[in-house]
């Protein structure tokens, strides 16, 4: 299986970094509690990593390792999405006047 | 191999989409209108990425899988229904489950190369990165989840030489890991980089008080994020890259903001000077301190115009934000405008406040950022400020020994009249007297937030009815 260099990966890192500064500086303080609550939720991408030690099972130690690591990040991705979406359905507009 | 060849390209295909989806998630939020399409484009990614990696040839076996995705998910529903006032404590603790999943994922794939003679130096490097930076984040948030929900003291916990030690802990666990890179057999070094990073972690923030949470918060969030980058460089996977970035920068541009907003230096955040003991300003002459009820209170705004709310921590504590709600009501019904001017830094994480109102029903377009409202309260008959200390404090402006000088403040005192309601006169988190409260325009309140304004608005709506 192909893999991906070291340069590659830098690379991408930098371009990601440079979208996330210019993306989340456009994000009203308004919203600042839901946005650190749906980046905590999107960097729970870790289950990546955990679902392929897990489901590797190479040994028990790593299994056990993966299994725990899968079950933190699903915390993170279930938690995270739903109080973000119960936060952010709170904010109206005002309502018509009268 | 044609069919592994295929899957590869399958499951890079859903990791491309999936990154562009974090994006457009982000890009969603910053808009209430959008806000929401936000998640859901959030949730499709997670979901792809997922997919995605349910291909991978080399995962074989779903059945601890599926019995961790079940236990995540009792415990991460509960975990989002907690109440608003908690939401810092919430968010501290992913911090914590990102740190760990960072670390222990670091900590199999070592274990995995180094029997199979497979740890290049680059793959050694990354894999340090990844275990120091979450274990630290691991154990820096279960610290700050406990301060916020005053499990432990959420004073400063001080010591001599305190970053000199915390330094050397430090230096010695990327030493270890230079030391690994060098010569990864040297399998004893990995523990002592796992319990010196747990250990750094705990030292990081005991020193810090209670006020500088939210930056703290912001900086943990940063270094979950980075943890998720550096997994990202061990298993060579670009979403895992992508998707810890935007943590990484979002996380580091908050704590930027914080720090802004409370005048401090990123360096100073970094390295202890923050959250220091502030001695309490020895009180000098006591100047007399004007006091009225809630009918008084009441009266001062029945008659005004113009109307900014000030809320800070203290009103959120007692619950107050639906009495705050009730009072903004009645006075909208009697014409006069009212507007809530949030500090950055009130709550106890970036834009705590604004979800707290939000609760409450308080319509978003009557919430106004402290640059924005700042030049308005000179025309402003009456400021009620409730439960927020140091973000109104004049002192901050002109008092060059005071420990607040130079951070940005609401001011308040340059309204015509000013209503603070507040326990007792003791000070806020830094320990300095506010002379707000003795200057000749404020009338205090004292008394529980919650009660002082449900008074309030039973005094409006009594008068309210004869008219």
């Amino acid at each position: 299986m192909q893999q991906l260099d070291f340069w590659t990966m830098a690379f991408v890192f930098m371009l990601a970094t440079f979208i996330g500064f210019d993306v989340i500086r456009s994000v009203s303080r308004l919203l600042h509690t839901p946005l650190m609550s749906l980046t905590n939720a999107i960097s729970a991408i870790a289950v990546v990593g955990a679902v392929l030690i897990a489901g590797e099972q190479k040994t028990t130690f790593s299994t056990v390792l993966g299994t725990i690591a899968v079950a933190a990040s699903v915390t993170n991705i279930v938690s995270g999405f739903m109080i973000t979406d119960r936060m952010l359905r709170m904010f109206k507009k005002r309502e018509p006047s009268k | 191999m044609i069919a592994e060849e295929s899957i590869w390209h399958l499951t890079q295909g859903s990791y491309l989409v999936a990154s562009a989806l974090f994006i457009f998630s982000l890009r969603w939020l910053s808009r209430p209108e959008t806000a929401r399409r936000g998640v859901l484009a959030g949730v499709l990614g997670m979901t792809l990425a997922v997919l995605g990696t349910f291909l991978n040839p080399h995962v074989k076996h779903f059945e601890w899988i599926a019995i961790a995705v079940v236990v995540g998910t009792i415990i991460g529903v509960p975990l989002s229904r907690v109440a608003l006032t908690a939401v810092p404590q919430r968010t501290a603790l992913s911090h914590a489950f990102g740190g760990l999943a960072a670390g222990l994922v670091g900590t199999a794939k070592y274990v995995l190369w180094l029997e199979s003679d497979e740890l290049t130096t680059f793959r050694m490097f990354a894999i340090a990165v990844e275990v120091i930076l979450g274990f630290v984040t691991l154990t820096g948030s279960l610290m700050a989840a406990g301060k916020l929900q005053e499990v432990i003291p959420t004073r400063p916990i001080t010591y001599r030489n305190q970053n000199v030690i915390n330094l050397f802990l430090l230096a010695i666990a990327v030493g270890s890991g230079i030391w690994l890179v060098v010569d990864p057999t040297q399998w004893q070094l990995f523990p002592l980089i796992i319990g010196l990073s747990l250990l750094f972690g705990v030292l990081l923030i005991i020193p810090i008080g209670g006020a500088d949470m939210p930056t703290v918060i912001s900086l943990l969030n940063s270094y979950a994020g980075l943890a998720a980058v550096a997994m990202g460089f061990v298993l060579e996977n670009n979403v895992l890259i992508i998707a810890g970035a935007l943590d990484g920068s979002s996380g580091f541009i908050l704590s930027v903001i914080m720090c802004r907003a409370m005048n401090r230096s990123f360096t100073n955040v970094l390295f202890g000077a923050f959250g220091q003991v502030q001695a309490a300003a020895v009180a000098g002459e006591q100047k007399a301190v004007k006091s009225g009820s809630a009918q008084d209170a009441a009266d001062l705004l029945e008659a005004s115009n113009q109307v900014v709310v000030v809320p800070g921590y203290g009103m959120a504590v007692a619950q107050a934000q639906h009495r705050v709600r009730e009072l903004r009501d009645q006075l909208s019904k009697r014409g006069i405008s009212v507007k809530f001017a949030i500090h950055p830094v009130a709550g106890r994480m970036p834009g705590h406040m604004n979800v707290l109102l939000a609760e409450a029903e308080i319509p978003y377009d009557e919430l106004a950022e402290m640059d924005d409202i700042n030049p308005d309260f000179a025309q402003t008959d009456v400021v009620l400020v409730i439960g927020a200390n140091d973000v109104v404090n004049p002192a901050a402006r002109h008092d060059k020994t005071s420990p607040i000088y130079g951070m940005p403040i609401l001011d308040v005192d340059k309204a015509k009249s000013v209503i603070a309601i507040k326990r007792s006169m003791s000070p806020g988190f830094a320990g300095i007297d506010n002379e707000l409260y003795t200057a000749d325009n404020t009338m205090m309140v004292f008394g529980d937030a919650k009660a002082v304004i449900g008074d309030v608005v039973k005094a409006l709506s009594g008068g309210s009815g004869i008219h």
